[in-house]
């Protein structure tokens, strides 16, 4: 095991753990603002109450992001320091307009939303709320700016790096780096817009599963009826109309994908041979005989969804060198995945949401049961739509340009496959630290995998026990103040049986 | 404004990021450190951890800011730091992510065996943390060994000397003394009476520290003063440096515990105005060979980058800065155990 692989293997499993937390802070985010909202437009308490008991589970999700996150932010330092030193000037401008722009933002008014209900009135409350959500969606626009980049790298040129006037030789080249030339062509570089809707969608779906999934527990356990059909409802109804949506958004990604990175759309559907292409809906893809075993496909399915022509030729795997392709195993069944689990989450939403028109579905005890743990669906879609991206990336870390002939075929060097500019890209290979050794990130492969499964215990562990304890409604007034505060933890204690510091229930 | 200028103005707010992330998160590292010594029942613990309750997470965005900007304006001193101080940045990272768990963890559960806990952890991570800030400060004065493509080839031991571990131990009273300044604004009672004897406690082993790294920066560092006698006004840093450790023993003496909190700011902002004065204009100082150090001027990125990084940071940190300051507004005052509570 070398470094790159163990820096590899960090990353994905740091930024694996990391993103179960954001897509649900962009998603719960939108709750609560809907539910602030509306207890200011309704006065109703019940929506106060949804939005009190929410608050607190999305705080744990948010701390555990925001611990987790700074690892990434490191990262790039500490085992990718060429890749640091190439993208800098355009990665870090992305990076640092997320510390400023968002993680200011959100961390700020966080404050507000999780300890200041009773210091702010409920306007200036419902304000932080949407500067929260907000700033969480600000963090993901830049970071999906930076990631996109990437994979479809724009408005940037390649020139050799010049220190103390000197240009730095590196291996007998010039060591060459990537430079802004144009700010807005990089930030909507030709994905950036896509994949940026694809990744709301799939944090919306994420975040209205998470919702749907404890409402519907305490519907099947008949506790906090009122608050559980409410907060279903809101939830079913994002739930449903991001479903359709990813798919309308998937299909344009799709586009992008094949104009911008042949080779992964080839990799994504097994595609090996340039022709017409099928559309597998099941299948093993064998990279040595270049086949997919028991190969259930749509034929002609995805010149179909490219060019809406069932006979239109699309570039297949054969015009990729070999070292050039992305892993066949990997790229295929994350992509395929992620597809049945959207189509999956278009049934059960549509389905559900006939039932509720109808005013059955509560009545339906058994797609409750399936709601309850249909949560783990969309953070599994959510993490292998990003295997997608990333993996279908390889070899490259910054993914060179690809040219295209006027008949709709990639432009080939002589040996009829694709000679990409080495100097546009940079390989995934190169780009790991040079002074960093395997056993120094084994070693930190082990220690972020011990607090990880650590801290994936205990959020569990709290999280349920928050759900136990289910919401309460509000009363007025904190504890504390010049009475004392033991004296007014036993008086409130006495009543409620659910104040904090109180020894027998002590949860917040 | 000319390649140069953008550089150093970068420089310059690298600076400002770093100055801001010490003196907040300064003071919430310093209650963490605090924490096993002065809170001596459940609910004073939970009081401690209270008082930094809304304000730690913004705090920490300072960090990772700087981080931010540091990849953004000079990715060739990012990339050098951090790959070359591996391990540290890893503890680090642990030292974060327990710290910050710890405090949304801990009083969720009532068990005294899970508190206890997350309270070490709490301990432990802020600890941990704080030391490798000053061991990193320390190394940086000290310079390390660069190759010509500027990339340190050592480990960790390597930055273990007595140098940086001295800036490390100094670091340390030095955010006790700030976190303890900072609890006592928001603790009353008895609480408030411990932690008195603390802040003194601190307050004299930082001096004695603070004495021994000045004499160590002298005879062992040339060049940290080399800047003082090209650029005199910049031992202005070291006069309000020593003025304000002056005045926190006066101001506590006279019971102005608002005016020693606002002493040791000042002391911290001074004493990274020290510290930025003494390594330009180098990020990374070679100690092997003058012309292996990144500098502002080899490890900047592009003129274009810098302006528009600039544009961003002139549009950013007046809301920053506004709303930052209406959120402290919002939790003035004695720290309280409400429904909402850690």
């Amino acid at each position: 095991m070398d470094a790159v692989f163990l820096s590899r293997l960090q990353f994905a499993l740091t930024i694996a753990f990391h993103y179960i937390f954001p897509p649900l802070t962009i998603g719960m985010g939108v709750v609560l603002v809907w539910l602030e909202g509306s207890h200011l437009r309704t006065g109703k308490a019940i929506y106060d109450t949804a939005a009190r008991f929410w608050t607190k589970i999305f705080a744990l999700n948010f701390a555990i992001g925001v611990a987790t996150g700074i690892v990434m932010e490191f990262q790039f330092g500490t085992n990718w320091a060429t890749y640091s030193r190439f993208v800098g000037d355009v990665f870090g401008s992305a990076l640092a307009a997320e510390g400023i722009f968002a993680f200011f933002l959100e961390s700020g008014f966080l404050a507000v939303l999780v300890f200041g209900w009773d210091r702010v009135g409920p306007r200036m409350h419902f304000f932080s709320t949407l500067m929260v959500a907000l700033g969480s969606i600000f963090s993901s626009v830049w970071i999906v700016v930076a990631n996109s980049w990437q994979q479809t790298p724009a408005g940037h040129h390649i020139v050799p790096v010049i220190r103390d006037g000197v240009e730095v030789m590196k291996d007998g080249a010039p060591l060459m780096r990537a430079e802004i030339v144009d700010f807005w062509a990089m930030v909507f570089n030709p994905s950036t817009v896509h994949r940026l809707v694809h990744v709301w969608i799939g944090a919306f779906i994420m975040g209205a599963f998470f919702v749907m999934s404890i409402s519907a527990w305490y519907l099947l356990k008949r506790r906090h009826e009122e608050f559980a059909r409410r907060s279903f409802d809101g939830a079913l109804v994002l739930a449903t109309v991001a479903s359709l949506a990813a798919l309308v958004s998937g299909h344009f990604q799709a586009d992008s994908v094949y104009e911008h990175q042949p080779a992964k759309m080839a990799a994504f559907e097994g595609h090996f041979e340039t022709g017409p292409a099928d559309m597998s809906l099941f299948g093993i893809p064998d990279a040595e005989s270049e086949t997919v075993r028991m190969n259930i496909a749509v034929p002609g399915g995805l010149s179909m969804l490219l060019f809406q022509d069932p006979n239109a030729t699309v570039v297949g795997l054969d015009r990729f060198r070999e070292e050039d392709r992305p892993p066949l195993g990997p790229s295929f069944a994350s992509y395929h995945v992620m597809i049945s689990l959207g189509m999956l989450f278009i049934g059960l939403t549509l389905l559900s949401s006939f039932l509720r028109w109808r005013g059955k579905l509560y009545e339906q005890r058994w797609l409750l049961w399936v709601f309850v743990f249909a949560v783990i669906l969309p953070v599994v879609s959510n993490e292998l739509g990003w295997v997608a991206a990333e993996v279908g990336r390889q070899p490259w870390i910054v993914h060179p340009p690809v040219e295209w002939t006027a008949n709709g075929d990639v432009v080939v060097g002589p040996s009829g496959v694709v000679e990409y500019d080495e100097t546009l890209g940079l390989r995934t290979l190169d780009a790991v630290s040079p002074t960093v050794r395997a056993s120094q990130v084994l070693g930190s492969i082990i220690g972020f995998g011990l607090i990880y499964l650590g801290l994936a215990a205990v959020w569990v562990f709290v999280l349920d026990r928050k759900i136990k304890h289910g919401p309460t409604p509000h009363e007025d007034s904190g504890s504390g103040g010049p009475k004392g505060l033991l004296g007014a933890v036993k008086e409130r204690a006495s009543e409620s049986g659910r104040m904090t510091g109180n020894p027998q229930s002590a949860e917040s | 404004m000319s390649y140069e200028a953008l550089s150093v103005t970068w420089f310059l707010l690298l600076g400002v990021l770093l100055a801001g992330y010490a003196v907040l998160d300064g003071f919430d590292l310093g209650v963490g450190i605090l924490h096993p010594f002065v809170p001596k029942t459940d609910h004073e613990r939970r009081l401690s951890m209270n008082s930094i309750g809304p304000l730690w997470d913004g705090n920490e965005v300072w960090l990772v800011t700087f981080g931010g900007a540091l990849f953004a304006a000079f990715p060739h001193a990012y990339a050098t730091v951090f790959s070359g101080f591996y391990t540290a940045f890893m503890l680090l990272l642990l030292a974060l992510i327990s710290r910050a768990v710890s405090l949304e963890f801990r009083s969720k559960v009532q068990s005294p065996g899970w508190r206890r806990f997350w309270d070490w952890a709490f301990f432990a991570g802020s600890a941990l943390a704080t030391l490798l800030f000053g061991v990193a400060t320390g190394n940086a004065m000290l310079g390390i060994p660069l190759d010509a493509e500027g990339n340190f080839h050592g480990t960790v031991l390597d930055q273990l000397t007595p140098y940086p571990i001295l800036v490390g131990l100094l670091t340390l009273t030095l955010f006790a003394m700030h976190g303890g300044l900072f609890l006592y604004l928001k603790t009353e009672g008895e609480f408030q009476k411990r932690l008195r004897d603390w802040m003194w406690r601190s307050w004299g082993l930082f001096l004695v520290l603070f004495m021994f790294t000045t004499v160590a920066t002298i005879l062992w560092i040339p060049r940290a003063t080399a800047n003082f006698e090209q650029h005199p006004w910049a031992a202005g840093f070291a006069l309000v440096a020593m003025l304000a450790v002056a005045n926190i023993p006066r101001s506590l003496y006279n019971g102005g515990t608002g005016q020693a909190f606002a002493s040791s700011c000042v002391l911290i902002l001074s004493l990274v105005g020290l510290f930025g004065a003494a390594l330009f204009p180098n990020l990374v100082t070679a100690s092997n060979e003058v012309a292996h150090s990144v500098t502002i001027w080899n490890g900047a990125s592009s003129q274009k980058t810098l302006w528009i990084m600039l544009i961003i940071a002139m549009i950013g940190m007046p809301f920053v800065l506004t709303y930052s300051a209406v959120i402290y507004w919002a939790f003035r005052g004695k720290t309280k155990i409400g429904e909402h509570s850690y």
